[in-house]
């Protein structure tokens, strides 16, 4: 068994057993990351290029080192932001990698729908590394991998996520994610940071940011913008702080053993507090070391095996 | 060929309020005559077309389409657009002002008419610009342009934002008793947004266009309808408060009017989840309750035309991630047929009620008048097969601009030939 379709889009059209799948075989290699040696032969001989249109160290490099772990060539093509509108188009750029004869395509870009547009018009397989604001897979399987390694199971939990939920691809994964795997999911921030209709996906929608915490296991803590304060959707970084920032007090709401994440990076001291980052039930850490090991489990699930649909996306 | 003869057709003459079957002779270009049954004896200059089964209307108007010549070739030409045009069943269209340069001048409406003429695939009824260059700020020279034989004034592509410009522009026209046609977009609301906002918006991660944006300057055209006395004609409705905004008005007396465009009573933003770019068009595809207004608009008359709001775009532009690819939906080729399909067959509309949406209401929006289906009148005459079941073929297409959501779906009702001044200008009858 592998992953069932051509492409990783989203956690959307994925299915709950294809999920744990992913997390499975992430523990195991997890253990491949903590060897003095990490050089594993399994995917010798395999392509994989990184296409990133949106400035990112961080999933870069952990996409990059994933590969390299299980040994197949990491190439990164360097595409520029701002070239986006004007260079080659996204499908000839498929083209191009077909003719060079990739194995593996790993695309962040700023336009929702990019690497669906890609994976129809290329013969490598596609990961999806954060498109616009609708999906960024990779990040909330790993983001499910540090709670289920925690708590056991995702069945049950109830996961509060804090902030600019309109503009997250991060929530919008661990929606359809979490509660695919019968966990609870609420979403808080202003009115103004609240995408239309998200009621619509299953989860409970707060204002308040004391309602979010007094149930949750989890607290996820989203990055806020400071181009958003230039729109008009908050008043001020003081104001959001006081209103939505994680601190001692604030997180003293809270279950004593609430798990706190973020999937970075990090405005310290805006939606965060320092102390709150260093503190024990910060899992910030751990959650780069499970985003290495999920995307293994990604690269070798998807370049080990076949997938089903082979012949209807050809 | 000195006469056609249409035999055994239904004919719904809404210019005349009738509907009977009959036969139809015509000669130089006009309707000679029209009886339950006319026999020629002269069969080597006749050809006698059998319509049984099929329908007969007074030629029919698309009062929105974008022919992009002068300036965008490549999207779309007058001969390609109106040929497109009269395969959709149109035997004259109203084609927008905003091609490059601007028809905010007698030269370029000259051109569009020169150009249309040479084509003679339809009748091209052109629209100048509301202000210079499409701006926004400064009126447009109503005199000249409607001299030159501008049939409304429009910004169409944009609204004008400032309400002072509107003001006077609305003030203006009703000199030379020009309707204005109003692009209802609050632009900054909208800026930046790619589809209906709502449920999919946010699970597809691209920016929402909230109904609201066109609302609101319904609500301003409207009041100032109301002040200066104009002629107002809201272009493409599509949302529920915009549609009981306009019946308002119409209980008021105002002269406001309103056409719908086939996308926003067929197709709902759940299609925008593919990510197809031929489903971006603006005013967006909208939810279920937007589309079940439009049609309840149509439906009591708040509504009273339907147009394609046809915008070609290459294929190269349409090919690119969905937020960078321009709005706009090739439509002129199945206007008629998704609105048989959509209304007629659903039983949300008669046929005589469909059938004025593009005859009657369109002429009276725009002050023109059209001949009924009478002997002595010129020629112009829509053909159309109700129950024809036939799938939209790209390879069968006319227009440059192949950004259409409907390839591949099955209509049912299509046209089949369209007679400009007694001359066939499409014909696919089997
Ligand atoms: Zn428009």
């Amino acid at each position: 068994m592998g992953i069932k379709t051509k492409d990783l889009l989203g956690l959307k059209n994925i299915s709950k057993e294809e999920i744990e799948l992913i997390l499975n075989t992430a523990e195991s290699m997890e253990e491949i990351i903590y060897r003095d040696v990490k050089k594993l032969p399994t995917l010798r001989g395999k392509s994989v290029v990184s296409l990133f249109y949106e400035p990112s160290t961080r999933t870069r490099s952990s996409f990059e080192l994933a590969g390299k772990y299980l040994g197949a060539d990491t190439m990164n093509m360097g595409v520029s932001s701002s070239s986006v509108k004007k260079g080659e188009t996204l499908i000839d750029t498929g083209r191009t990698l077909d003719a060079m004869g990739i194995d593996m395509v790993v695309i962040r870009h700023p336009a929702a729908g990019a690497p669906k547009l890609l994976g129809e018009n290329i013969k490598a397989r596609v990961i999806n590394a954060g498109d616009g604001y609708h999906e960024h897979p990779t990040q909330a399987l790993l983001d499910m991998y540090t709670m289920r390694k925690k708590f056991g199971e995702l069945q049950g939990l109830t996961v509060a996520i804090i902030g600019d939920i309109l503009h997250s691809r991060v929530v919008r994964s661990n929606i359809w994610g979490l509660t695919k795997m019968g966990a609870e999911v609420i979403v808080c921030g202003p009115p103004t940071l609240l995408p239309a209709d998200i009621a619509a996906t299953g989860v409970r929608v707060v204002t308040s940011f004391e309602d979010a915490l007094r149930d949750a296991d989890v607290i996820m803590m989203l990055r806020i913008q400071l181009e958003r304060q230039q729109k008009g959707l908050f008043p001020s970084k003081r104001e959001y702080a006081k209103m939505y920032g994680l601190n001692k007090e604030t997180l003293s709401l809270a279950k004593k053993d609430a798990m706190v994440m973020h999937p970075g990076p990090i405005n310290r001291g805006v939606e965060i507090s320092p102390e709150v980052y260093e503190s024990v039930q910060s899992v910030i850490d751990e959650q780069v070391t499970a985003g290495v090991a999920v995307r293994m489990a990604l690269l070798y699930l998807m370049m080990g095996s076949d997938f089903e649909d082979e012949k209807a996306s050809s | 060929m000195k006469r056609l003869v249409l035999k055994n057709a239904l004919i719904i003459d809404s210019v005349r309020h009738r509907e009977f079957k009959g036969d139809i002779l015509i000669e130089n270009c006009k309707i000679k005559k029209v009886a339950e049954e006319i026999e020629i004896n002269d069969r080597e200059e006749t050809r006698t077309i059998d319509l049984e089964g099929k329908v007969v209307t007074p030629g029919m108007i698309d009062m929105h389409v974008h022919l992009r010549e002068p300036g965008e070739e490549n999207k779309e030409t007058i001969a390609t657009g109106t040929k497109a045009a009269a395969y959709g069943g149109f035997t004259a269209v109203a084609c927008m002002p905003n091609t490059y340069p601007a028809a905010d001048n007698e030269a370029t409406i000259e051109l569009i008419k020169r150009r249309a003429e040479e084509a003679g695939n339809c009748r091209v009824l052109p629209v100048g610009c509301l202000t210079k260059e499409r701006q926004g700020e400064i009126m447009a020279e109503y005199g000249f342009l409607k001299d030159a034989g501008v049939v409304a004034l429009s910004d169409d592509g944009n609204g004008v934002m400032n309400s002072e410009v509107m003001r006077h522009c609305m003030e203006y026209a009703t000199l030379y008793d020009l309707p204005v046609l109003s692009h209802c977009e609050d632009e900054n609301l909208a800026e930046g947004g790619q589809i209906h906002e709502g449920y999919y918006s946010t699970i597809l991660g691209l920016q929402g266009i909230p109904a609201a944006a066109e609302e609101i300057m319904i609500a301003r055209d409207i009041a100032l309808a109301e002040l200066t006395g104009a002629r107002l004609h809201i272009c493409h409705i599509s949302t529920k408060g915009g549609v009981e905004l306009v019946r308002r008005a119409k209980e008021k007396g105002l002269k406001v009017t309103a056409e719908a465009a086939p996308h926003h009573f067929s197709l709902s933003d759940q299609e925008t989840a593919s990510y197809n770019t031929a489903t971006k068009v603006n005013p967006p595809l909208r939810s279920e309750e937007h589309i079940q207004a439009v049609i309840a608009g149509l439906k009591d008359g708040t509504i009273d035309v339907i147009a394609s709001d046809h915008a070609p775009h290459s294929r190269e532009e349409k090919e690119v991630e969905y937020p960078f690819a321009p709005f706009g939906i090739s439509g002129v080729e199945t206007c008629l047929a998704v609105s048989l399909h959509y209304l007629y067959h659903t039983g949300k509309l008669s046929l005589r009620q469909l059938v004025e949406k593009f005859t009657t209401g369109p002429a009276s929006v725009l002050g023109i008048n059209i001949a009924g289906i009478e002997e002595g009148s010129l020629a112009h005459l829509t053909v159309f097969d109700p129950e024809l079941v036939k799938a939209v073929n790209l390879k069968n297409w006319h227009s440059l601009g192949q950004n259409t959501p409907y390839a591949g779906k099955n209509l049912k009702g299509w046209p089949v030939m369209t007679i400009v001044g007694g001359k066939i200008t499409a014909e696919s009858l089997t």
